[in-house]
């Protein structure tokens, strides 16, 4: 287990690292959203789910929605490490004619499941896939990752009532809660705390936890799937721009990628030292 | 050519003008102030500001109970969340009861650039033009777009204004007087029209200039206000020039193109050749590589009025 652990982290410092190269690549896209993130995808695809690179449609896979479709180069360095598409395509991103769009799109990546983007629609297609699989009898299961401002949007609550009134136990969301949004501090903008109450008192099983402890998020997606007649939705509590110091806690890197000056600088903070 | 600045911005210091000048615009905005620029506004009159999160349902709904109430709310966000998603508050809650509610949307069309084809709003003309009630308005420079504000400000009613996210060169000289359903012909010709709107007004100057190299007399026509249309300025085009071609940053399906063919259609059918986006999603990359990409550039025009010549 231990060796599992640090395997997985040693995973998401070579994503965060691919993350930050693409994003200065495109100068353009979400730097601290996907870094926020990365350690719970990186749990997802190297620890939870099943799937098959070499196969994307195969039919025995767990689906995965990112609802906050703005941390698409995380879940693009994921996909790449897995093997659904060259690692090179990375350096493409955002660019015209790339399959790596903007914001995930399933038409033209392999491994990406639905088109997000448009903030608080993930989650009622993660109750689709769980509410079709289910009546299908199938035991696949389902993971979306929210971002916390994200949780303004009134449909995420609908979703959210949905997915405990159809007792989607083969549903579990995450919550990127890294108290940030464009604007500020969640809580400043439009404060959507209790987060874990508020979902507590949907219907769902509630996890909180450090979403940059690996083990943490580990334990949490294990324990996901022992709950029955429920959804479970862990809260991460997570720090936007993990990883590289300066991006830390910054509503200013939101949507700034790296310049020049600061890659090398980003890339010294993530242990890599060649450019 | 002349000055370059974003609509958007000419949008921030208008509104903030507004706002010294009346106590009653208050201003909304979904988490994006800062690219809307209402920000402008938030930092003068932060208690007349009203941050509703990343809620844009929510949001029109609080810009009509506030326009209710006698205040002037002034909301915005990106075109494909003001018009897109929240379309059926802005239709029952603002439009229905002919709420004094203003909906400045930015970031509208491909020119967004590499947020690609889910942040790219390629249809909001069409589905607020089919409104009853609204009023429509896409400004071509900064200084169209203070006029329009100002003017949306002092009319009562819904009024949808589209704006940009990049700088575009200034078309109207700084004592341009804009007026809400006036046309304005930029460009003085007979062979053909150019009947454009947004952005592309100052690409059919263009075409009309290179044009004129070739010996071909093009008129352009701009149309601020795609709803409610001027008239008369376009069927006099069309019978004057008995050729049109309009483009719009927009899909070609409902906007201005749908708009002047529906008008001649009826009334003087004239050929038409409809310039924007075919009837598909945006896509990622540069602003200026995707109006090349999706033919929205003077050469494409160029071409567009020597093909509507032969059609004459
Ligand atoms: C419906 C919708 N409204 C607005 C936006 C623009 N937008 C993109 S990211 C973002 C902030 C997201 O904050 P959060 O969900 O907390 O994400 P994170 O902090 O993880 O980046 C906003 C407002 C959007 N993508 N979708
Ligand atoms: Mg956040």
């Amino acid at each position: 287990m231990k060796e599992q652990i640090a395997n997985l982290e040693e995973k998401a410092r070579q994503l965060r690292i691919s993350i930050v190269r693409a994003l200065h690549s495109s100068q353009s896209g979400h730097t601290g959203g996907s870094l926020s993130a990365i350690d719970m995808v990186t749990a997802l695809y190297f620890h939870k789910m099943r799937h098959n690179p070499a196969d994307p449609a195969w039919e025995g896979r767990d689906r995965f929605v990112l609802s906050k479709g703005h941390a698409a180069p995380a879940l693009y360095a994921a996909l790449a490490d897995a093997g659904y598409f060259p690692k090179e395509d990375m350096m493409m991103l955002r660019r015209l004619g790339s399959h790596l769009q903007g914001h995930p799109d399933s038409k033209g990546t392999p491994g990406v499941e639905v088109c997000t983007g448009s903030l608080g629609q993930g989650l009622s297609m993660a109750n689709g896939m769980a509410l079709g699989l289910k009546a299908d009898g199938k035991d696949n299961r389902v993971y979306a990752i929210l971002g916390d401002g994200e949780l303004q949007e009134g449909q995420v609550w609908e979703a959210a009532m949905a997915a405990a009134h159809y007792k989607l136990d083969n549903l579990c969301a995450m919550v990127d809660a890294n108290n940030l949004q464009i604007d500020g501090e969640v809580e400043k903008v439009m404060n959507v705390a209790p987060i874990t109450d508020k979902f507590s008192a949907f219907g769902w099983h509630v996890l909180d936890i450090d979403g940059h402890d690996m083990e943490a998020i580990v334990n949490a997606l294990d324990a996901a799937e022992t709950v029955k007649g429920k959804p479970t939705v862990i809260v991460a509590r997570t720090v936007k721009g993990k990883g590289v110091s300066f991006f830390e806690n910054k509503a200013s890197y939101h949507g700034v990628p790296p310049s020049d000056e600061e890659l090398p600088k980003a890339l010294k903070c993530l242990g890599c030292t060649e450019d | 050519m002349s000055k370059m600045i974003a609509t958007r911005d000419a949008y921030g210091e208008t509104l903030a003008e507004l706002g010294a000048e009346n106590k009653n615009v208050v201003a909304l905005d979904a988490d994006l102030s800062g690219s809307t620029k209402t920000g402008v506004f938030a930092k003068k009159f932060p208690e007349r500001f009203f941050n509703m999160g990343i809620a844009e349902a929510n949001m029109v709904g609080t810009a009509a109970g506030l326009a209710a109430v006698g205040k002037i709310p002034f909301l915005s966000t990106f075109a494909i969340f003001a018009a897109g998603r929240a379309w059926e508050q802005i239709r029952q809650s603002t439009a229905y009861p002919k709420a004094n509610v203003k909906i400045v949307a930015t970031h509208g069309g491909v020119t967004v650039g590499e947020d690609g084809g889910s942040h790219q709003s390629v249809e909001d003309i069409a589905i607020m033009r089919a409104i009853p009630n609204m009023t429509v308005i896409v400004p071509a420079d900064g200084v169209e777009t203070r006029g329009a504000i100002r003017a949306a400000a002092a009319m009562k009613g819904p009024v949808y204004v589209r704006l940009g996210r990049n700088k575009v060169p200034t078309i109207f000289p700084d004592d341009h007087r804009f007026e809400i359903g006036k046309g304005v012909e930029m460009v003085a010709g007979s062979d053909m029209t150019f009947v454009t709107t947004g952005l592309m007004t100052a690409q059919a100057m263009a075409a009309a200039e290179s044009l004129k190299k070739d010996g071909i007399s093009a008129r352009v026509v701009h149309i601020g206000t795609i709803k409610p249309l001027d008239r008369e300025i376009v069927l006099k085009a069309a019978r004057e020039t008995g050729a049109i071609v309009t483009a719009e940053e927009h899909s070609v399906i409902g906007g201005l193109g749908g708009a002047v063919s529906e008008l001649l259609g009826e009334n003087c059918p004239t050929p038409v050749k409809r310039i924007g986006i075919n009837d598909r999603f945006g896509t990622s990359g540069k602003a200026e590589e995707l109006l090349k990409y999706f033919g929205l550039t003077p050469e494409a025009l160029v071409d567009a009025a020597k093909e509507i010549l032969t059609r004459k």
